[in-house]
């Protein structure tokens, strides 16, 4: 079965962007990457191809400022796909090589034409402050 | 079913002497089966739905694929529409903006036509679908919406022996990186394996270049998007009302030299009669 076309068209964007994009269906299974995602994910789509919400979703750990860690609900993607409204934050993010990495996450609903309820998309930013 | 061609011309009607063997008129497809008529888009073709072949049908379902001016122009001049004996069914893609009525009521009203739909005598049904499934007479009917803008849905007719598909604008190419993986190309689940698809294919791949992001799609894209959803046979339409009966003859035979697809291919003409079984 195919993806919506608002899915296929987000897709499209994604990969004429240069921040890294990331796409969801409605319960956080990653279905695309764009190439500056590979970056952050350490990984190819071509290699991955899509990926359970259970498994991207260790790939690394977020932190707030004092290395706390973030509980799901304070994540913008958990929170979009949970009330499918747009978020913003910025946190640190750990990769499992020990990386870490200050980001700001934006993260929006895929409405569609009819009114229902999509996927989501995560775009990554290099934030200038904490 | 028996698929009739009575409009093959995309974006605005042809006169001209030119383009007179494929046709000058905009989108119309008549579909029958069991004394059941769908007509498939309201292009000026529809002027030439002929009533004293069906004397006896009262009741004709009318598809829209959505409502830029050339797939509804024909509408006002549909006889049945302004005849009390007949029951009329329009369908067409839904908007979370506009209801059906309204958004055809801004073409059947004046200035742009003399007569209000509520004054149309017949027997007149709107219905608004999305991603839908329904049925009418021995037709089973599927819906999906399709990237071309605003809101446009392709069509998956099923009869009692065959399969039909009907997308006339759409521009697959626009929503696929890769052409190769059926989860990602708009339109593909209607048209899988269909006997006989009616697909866009108003431009040359050169003349695409140029044309990215306009809803339509090339002929190379069209054979691709075919050949990927392994259909029988791909009748290429919507023809850009710039090229003549001599270009499309050129643009034919060059992708014919270009590639060798199993299924059989060839341009949609006005007045084709095609009869799946």
């Amino acid at each position: 079965m195919a993806y919506e076309i608002e899915i296929i068209l987000n897709r499209q964007l994604a990969d004429c962007l240069s921040m890294p994009v990331f796409i969801t269906d409605t319960t956080g299974n990653l279905i695309f990457y764009n190439e500056p995602a590979e970056k952050v994910l350490g990984a190819r789509f071509e290699d991955t191809g899509e990926m359970k919400a259970e498994t991207w979703s260790t790939v690394f750990k977020q932190q707030d400022e004092t290395g706390r860690l973030l509980q799901p609900d304070e994540l913008p993607l958990m929170r979009t796909l949970r009330d499918h409204y747009p978020y913003h934050k910025t946190f640190r993010i750990v990769s499992l090589k020990g990386n870490a990495e200050i980001i700001s996450v934006t993260s929006y609903p895929i409405i569609g034409r009819t009114g229902k309820f999509l996927g989501a998309v995560a775009i990554f930013w290099s934030p200038k402050e904490l | 079913m028996k698929i009739s061609i009575r409009g093959v011309r995309g974006s605005i009607p042809t006169t001209d002497p030119e383009t007179a063997y494929y046709g000058g008129n905009t989108s119309c497809i008549v579909v029958s089966e069991n004394d059941w008529i769908l007509l498939l888009d309201g292009g000026s073709g529809m002027q030439r739905f002929n009533l004293l072949e069906n004397t006896n049908i009262r009741r004709i379902d009318l598809l829209l694929t959505h409502l830029h001016l050339d797939h509804i122009q024909g509408i006002g001049f549909f006889n049945p529409l302004f005849d009390p004996s007949f029951d009329i069914h329009i369908w067409g893609p839904s908007s979370n903006t506009s209801s059906l009525h309204s958004r055809l009521s801004r073409y059947l009203s004046p200035p742009l036509f003399p007569v209000l739909i509520r004054d149309l005598p017949c027997k007149l049904t709107l219905h608004e679908i999305e991603n839908s499934s329904f049925e009418i007479g021995p037709f089973n009917i599927e819906s999906r919406f399709v990237i071309h803008p605003s809101p446009t849905v392709g069509y998956r007719i099923t009869g009692e022996h065959s399969v039909f598909t009907y997308i006339p604008d759409h521009e697959p190419a626009l929503g696929s990186l890769d052409f190769y993986n059926k989860k990602w190309i708009s339109g593909i689940d209607l048209a899988l394996s269909a006997d006989l698809l009616l697909h866009d294919a108003q431009y040359s791949a050169q003349e695409y270049r140029r044309k990215v992001g306009w809803g339509h799609c090339s002929m190379d894209d069209a054979a691709k998007f075919a050949s990927l959803a392994d259909v029988k046979h791909l009748l290429l339409t919507h023809h850009d009302p710039s090229h003549t009966d001599k270009q499309l003859n050129e643009l034919i035979t060059d992708l014919k030299n270009r590639n060798n697809y199993l299924f059989n291919y060839e341009l949609a003409a006005e007045g084709m009669k095609i009869e799946l079984t």
